[in-house]
């Protein structure tokens, strides 16, 4: 079984998000991490890999600087890695740099994630499947593989389903795919042995572009109400807030 | 021309498919034509002409028995031919699961650039400029679609319904299906019966460790039936299997938007923070004054959960007995 993990770098979740003139994520200080449901995917591709055998590449479109990041999804465990070397500026320029390396490669299954925690987007996996003419299963919750048909349940609006699909397909991980895996020193060492390679992207169209940035406007002060006048709250609610 | 598809469930429409035709509508009067609806599944004529309240001079019912689950590929292939023909220049959907599932699709059929998670009107029409949440919530940021047809993907709860207009002309439209879009099948649907999905609900009790056990969510659960409201819960609180894995909000969680968060016995941890800080307003109520939960919330009580979750179930009862 040949897996690819699409993996996104971006800010630690307890990042301070701060903007250079507006134009631009301020990094200074920021740490980058391997996005949170990716390294979900990231795990379920090892767990099937350990118990059926196969292979996990994984992929990142961006500059040299994302390198540490990949390095940890070797540490973790993937077999080897490979970065586009662009910077992942628009979702369709990265779907597309993602497909012309798969099509290369005959991955039996590709995973994402939900959605890249900087972007919120929630656009590669379904572009890529598109670019690839393969199925895709968004927001899945589980993946099994069996004698080549995959079973995934996938949240839908107002529950769950639970799907079949023929391989190869695309998938993004959810929560609930697999509990992520701290590296250990073994992998740490091997991860840096392990081959990173670096290809020059294929084309450079992009569709959209985030031109300026803000903080979402400040909140007001909290109102602060006495445990003893619960009824205030309540009033508050309805008269001011008008939500009940 | 502006195309939005009128996501249903069952059948029936839900207030996202009207704040999406609402919007679509409001972009149709900026970018000039009309604003047109396409349904997929069965949805009876008599509601598809409803859609012409909220603006869609005209429904486009695309009915096949193939097409009455989530087929996600098969929708987007639906979608992308009604736009193409009506020459649509912008495509609107609702940014629920479902649109999930298909909007990555079906701006690579339309060779389009998608705004995914608007949650404003485009400021500007050209160039067509749309605003989203990014760093979940920690920011905004406005994204410029610059190829010749827009796909917006709007994030429910984020545009007012407006329903002003007249019935819409409802035609039957034949799209082509293509067998390579039915190689995922549908094996079984759990639907989370009976109550109010969490994804969808205006109001929203929630709470945290400071509960302390799980049979003391009984109050929780109490107050969201009064308010009716839905539950949800922090990741710490699932993880332990206190409550449902679907209930957990939060950076690895669901995202959501309601009208009213209550948040009881919660810190406020920014993971947390980035599943909820969207809500319209928030009521934190925690013993502890310097919970982070206060700096994020717009009311606030201190005190013991213990003690002011029943004096609110009984305030909630008042409230109502009174509005009765
Ligand atoms: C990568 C990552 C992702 C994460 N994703 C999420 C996520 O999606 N969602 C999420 O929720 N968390 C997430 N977390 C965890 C998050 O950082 C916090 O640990 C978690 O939100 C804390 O849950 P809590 O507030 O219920 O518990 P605690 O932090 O233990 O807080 C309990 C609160 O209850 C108050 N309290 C105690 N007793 C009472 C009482 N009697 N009455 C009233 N108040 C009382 C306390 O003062 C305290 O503020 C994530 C963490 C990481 C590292
Ligand atoms: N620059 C990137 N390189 C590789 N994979 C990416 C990149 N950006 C996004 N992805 C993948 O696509 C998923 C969804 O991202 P997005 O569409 O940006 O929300 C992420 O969880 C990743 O798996």
């Amino acid at each position: 079984m040949k897996f690819l993990v699409c993996i996104s770098n971006v800010p630690d979740t307890t990042t301070k998000i701060s903007f250079t003139d507006g134009k631009a994520l301020n990094s200074t200080g920021v740490q980058f991490i391997i996005n949170p449901y990716d390294e979900m995917a990231l795990t379920r591709a090892l767990e099937i890999k350990e118990a059926a055998g196969g292979t996990v590449t994984v992929i990142n479109v961006g500059a040299a600087n994302t390198e540490p990041t990949l390095r940890k999804a070797l540490a973790i465990g993937a077999d080897d890695a490979i970065r586009v070397n662009t910077e992942p500026t628009d979702a369709y320029l990265v779907a597309h740099q993602i497909a012309e390396v798969a099509k290369k490669n005959n991955y039996d299954v590709i995973l994402t994630g939900r959605e890249s925690i900087d972007y919120n987007s929630g656009q590669v996996a379904t572009m890529l499947a598109e670019m690839l003419n393969l199925p895709c299963i968004t927001v899945a919750t589980k993946l099994e593989i069996a004698s080549n048909e995959a079973t995934l349940e996938r949240e839908i609006d107002g529950g769950k389903e639970v799907l079949t699909s023929s391989l190869p397909f695309v998938a993004s991980a959810q929560k609930g795919m697999a509990e992520p895996r701290i590296p250990n020193m073994r992998g740490i060492m091997a991860a840096r042995t392990k081959p990173l390679q670096v290809l020059e992207a294929t084309g450079d169209e992009k569709l959209t572009s985030s031109v300026a940035y803000e903080l979402p406007p400040a909140k007001q002060a909290v109102k602060l109400i006495s445990k003893d006048n619960v009824a205030d709250l309540v009033n508050l609610l309805h008269t001011e807030a008008k939500v009940i | 021309m502006v195309l939005v598809f009128a996501e249903n469930w069952d059948g029936k429409f839900k207030k996202s498919t009207y704040e999406a035709v609402s919007y679509a509508a409001e972009i149709a009067k900026m970018i000039g034509g009309n604003c047109v609806a396409v349904t997929i599944g069965n949805v009876s004529d008599g509601d598809a002409k409803q859609l012409g309240k909220y603006g869609a001079s005209k429904v486009l019912s695309v009915k096949n028995d193939k097409l009455n689950g989530l087929v996600s590929q098969a929708y987007s292939s639906v979608i992308a031919q009604a736009a193409q023909s009506i020459g649509a220049k912008a495509v609107v959907i609702s940014y629920t699961y479902t649109g999930k599932s298909i909007a990555g699709r079906l701006a690579v059929k339309l060779k389009a650039g998608l705004a995914a998670g608007a949650s404003a009107l485009p400021s500007s029409a050209n160039p067509f400029t749309v605003r989203k949440k990014c760093f979940s919530g920690k920011g905004l940021t406005d994204v410029v679609i610059t190829s010749e047809i827009k796909v917006v993907a709007l994030n429910p709860n984020s545009y007012q319904v407006n329903a002003t207009g007249a019935d819409a002309v409802v035609e039957n439209f034949n799209a082509t299906l293509n067998d390579t879009d039915f190689k995922v099948q549908s094996k079984e649907i759990k639907k989370t019966s009976g109550k109010i999905a969490l994804t969808e609900a205006e109001l929203v009790v929630s709470a945290g460790r400071g509960l302390k056990a799980p049979e003391n969510w009984t109050m929780v659960e109490q107050l969201a039936t009064e308010l009716g409201a839905a539950t949800a819960c922090s990741k710490p609180v699932a993880d332990v299997g206190w409550r449902p894995h679907h209930e957990h909000v939060g950076q690895t969680g669901i995202t959501i938007a309601p009208n009213l968060y209550i948040a009881i016995g919660i810190s406020g941890a920014i993971q947390h923070l980035a599943g909820v800080s969207s809500s319209k307003v928030i009521v934190a109520i925690n013993s502890d004054a310097e919970a982070p939960f206060f700096k994020a919330a717009d009311y606030g009580i201190v005190g013991d959960a213990f003690e002011i979750v029943p004096k609110l179930i009984e305030e909630v009862k008042k409230l109502k007995a009174h509005n009765n």
